[in-house]
């Protein structure tokens, strides 16, 4: 092709034109930058000190914070109580989530009542849901220990505790998952359905050949979502365990919690707090390589 | 053997509402028969019925001599084209034609091939390896087509397959499907709501309107002995001027009445009569292609026209004008074109060998069919 002629004149903008889009951005930065920027920096600059009972910056001590935290085995503790928290909670979250949206892909009649009940962990606080919890898992009248028959406090004991929160936390998450699930669900055209049938699949392949397929976007925005909210769920287990019995329960967030408001050691909750973020932001990075190597999908 | 036979078919939905009536339809081996009617006629339930995706609700039907009513879509040996082509997103256009092969066990090289086959004459080598979203329209029609005959099988099934393709496009398509038809030799069955698309690909056309069979017959038939008015207007482009008008006898034998004028009919149609003429209020249909322009009024069967709107289309000139008994906008369309001026009174001449006369209140033609394909029509060239 010859070389255009062509000269694309910018326009010449006055100052106010300029300025116009910042006015538009200004009071998002404003908000972002009071309530996400500065704690974030100040967290970073924090953990970096040695702070009095307020929290005020005594003597820069370099990763003396983390030294320390990398040296506990308490820390550790929580790490892998963290994963093993994570985990329960995706897999238990997404599951629920996926089969309760397709339960309700079909209409039948009710279908509003189960499509409305599904959803509903969403709009319940998990601290209001983890008092109710608390009730039902009363060692004398809660009625889960009637159903089993059973006389123990579970969340007193170190086995059960962490999968019950798990679950409470999973089921509250599954509410958002199903909503994600089938509006994927609703996205896939029922001609492929048809057609799939006709050329001789059966329900089984179906599903394995046109919904998982299609749902792999979702599943995927689902799985990195939820990590990312299990890993910072505090309230239930505020409620329900405080961290014990022991450190049973003792994820990373309510480890930061403790040391900052109970032990008021803000620059050691600090860097405690900037580690958190590098596993998350770690796991997220992860999670797109994973995405990026198995192809993309549509 | 895969003829298709529909017996006394019907389709009720659990809201009570019937989608299809009592169906009557014997479809011969390798023939090519186009379902044709305007939306919510049936046609597309109707497939949907032949393909085992709607339940049938009364009556019974045969693909081969096989009662198919109970037999789930893939145990019934037939493929579907679907109007949004159905592929499977994230497969390769190779592996959504072997779909089928893969769920029946076939070794995979023995698939490609196959694929390899039907890629060829559709033009897909090489885009095998592509997904459908990088496809162009009328390439996913082809994919659509060819996962369709890679399993060869009794009875093809399209819904109307090039509704979504650009007018250009959906003329090329039509040959290929018909040339694919003539290739494979095998029982087409094509939903439309296009008439030319039902006149150009198909040898025999259900004409469908709520349900109801209007008239099954060839191409030329429908258009030259239409057996109601519901058929008559809606084969044909433009459509069929339907006048009212009055059957009287004359002593020049049974004529038309119209507000100002008195049209004998043509011994032809006059012998094809099937009532007596006394007086009673009927249809009469003409086609715009019946009617000619004429140098002076004095000749016969001529009406003064007033010309409201004229369409110079190359081949034929367009004259839309109005006339005392019919209810809409007339046409008649002039083969050569000719100039005719707008907001001017010509002259109009009915070919009354080519009317059309229906019943006003059952609206069935009151004329006994004639053997189009011995004496033919003059018209049948407009028609595409």
């Amino acid at each position: 092709m010859e070389k255009s002629d062509i000269k694309i004149i910018e326009e010449e903008k006055s100052f106010k034109q300029k300025l116009q889009p910042w006015g538009y951005l200004l009071p998002t930065i404003v908000i972002l930058t009071i309530f996400m920027f500065i704690p974030f920096f100040q967290t970073i600059i924090r953990s970096l000190f040695f702070t009095d009972n307020f929290g005020k910056m005594q003597n820069f001590i370099g990763f003396g914070n983390y030294i320390e935290l990398l040296t506990s085995s308490s820390f550790w503790n929580s790490v892998w109580v963290s994963f093993r928290f994570v985990l329960i909670v995706v897999l238990v979250g997404v599951v629920l989530g996926f089969v309760s949206a397709l339960l309700t892909q079909k209409a039948f009649p009710g279908l509003a009542f189960f499509s409305t009940s599904y959803a509903t962990p969403m709009a319940i606080a998990s601290v209001g849901m983890a008092l109710i919890f608390q009730v039902m898992l009363n060692p004398s009248v809660g009625i889960i220990n009637k159903i089993l028959g059973a006389h123990g406090n579970m969340l007193a004991d170190p086995g059960k505790a962490l999968i019950i929160v798990a679950i409470l936390t999973a089921w509250l998450n599954s509410g958002m998952n199903y909503l994600y699930f089938s509006s994927g669900l609703a996205s896939i055209s029922d001609s492929q359905y048809e057609a799939a049938s006709i050329d001789g699949a059966n329900g089984f392949q179906q599903f394995m050949y046109i919904t998982v397929p299609a749902l792999r976007p979702t599943t995927f925005f689902v799985i990195v979502t939820n990590i990312i909210n299990a890993f910072q769920s505090f309230g239930q287990i505020n409620i329900l365990t405080k961290g014990g019995p022991g450190e049973a329960t003792n994820v990373i967030v309510f480890d930061i919690y403790r040391e900052a408001f109970m032990n008021y050691r803000y620059g050691f909750a600090s860097a405690e707090s900037v580690i958190l973020f590098l596993i998350i932001l770690a796991l997220t990075i992860l999670m797109f390589y994973i995405r990026s190597k198995g192809g993309k999908v549509q | 053997m895969a003829e298709v036979v529909l017996k006394n078919i019907g389709k009720t939905y659990t809201n009570g509402y019937q989608a299809i009536k009592g169906l009557n339809l014997d479809i011969k081996d390798k023939e090519f028969v186009v379902f044709v009617g305007p939306s919510g006629s049936g046609k597309s339930t109707a497939l949907r019925m032949i393909a085992g995706l709607e339940t049938i609700s009364e009556g019974e039907m045969y693909i081969g001599d096989t009662l198919v009513n109970n037999i789930p879509p893939k145990d019934r040996d037939i493929a579907m084209v679907f109007q949004s082509y159905a592929l499977y997103p994230h497969m390769s256009v190779r592996d959504n034609i072997a779909f089928s092969l893969k769920l029946k066990g076939v070794p995979k090289a023995e698939r490609y091939k196959r694929v390899a086959e039907v890629a060829e004459p559709l033009e897909l080598t090489e885009v095998l390896d592509r997904k459908p979203s990088a496809l162009s329209g009328g390439q996913r029609q082809r994919v659509a087509l060819g996962r369709a005959m890679v399993r060869n099988p009794k009875v093809f099934l399209l819904d109307e397959p090039l509704s979504n393709l650009d007018a250009k496009l959906r003329v090329s398509m039509r040959s290929t499907i018909a040339e694919l038809h003539r290739q494979l030799e095998t029982t087409f069955i094509y939903v439309t709501h296009d008439q030319t698309e039902a006149m150009t690909m198909g040898d025999r056309i259900v004409v469908l309107d709520y349900g109801d069979v209007m008239q099954f017959d060839t191409p030329g038939n429908l258009y030259a002995n239409p057996e109601n008015k519901f058929v008559a207007e809606f084969i044909g482009s433009p459509q069929m001027n339907i006048l009212n008008g009055k059957l009287i006898q004359t002593e020049d034998g049974p004529a038309l009445e119209f507000p100002r004028e008195v049209f004998v009919l043509s011994d032809d149609i006059a012998s094809r009569l099937r009532v007596e003429a006394k007086g009673q209020l009927v249809y009469v249909g003409i086609r715009p292609e019946d009617l000619y322009y004429a140098e002076k009024k004095d000749d016969k069967n001529v009406i003064t026209a007033y010309t409201k709107n004229v369409e110079q289309v190359g081949a034929d000139t367009f004259v839309y004008f109005d006339f005392l008994s019919a209810d809409r906008e007339c046409t008649a369309r002039f083969n050569p074109a000719r100039y005719v001026d707008v907001r001017q009174d010509i002259f109009i001449r009915f070919d009354m060998s080519k009317i059309h006369i229906f019943d006003k209140e059952t609206e069935v033609s009151l004329l006994d069919p004639f053997d189009f394909y011995l004496e033919g029509t003059p018209g049948k060239s407009s028609i595409v």
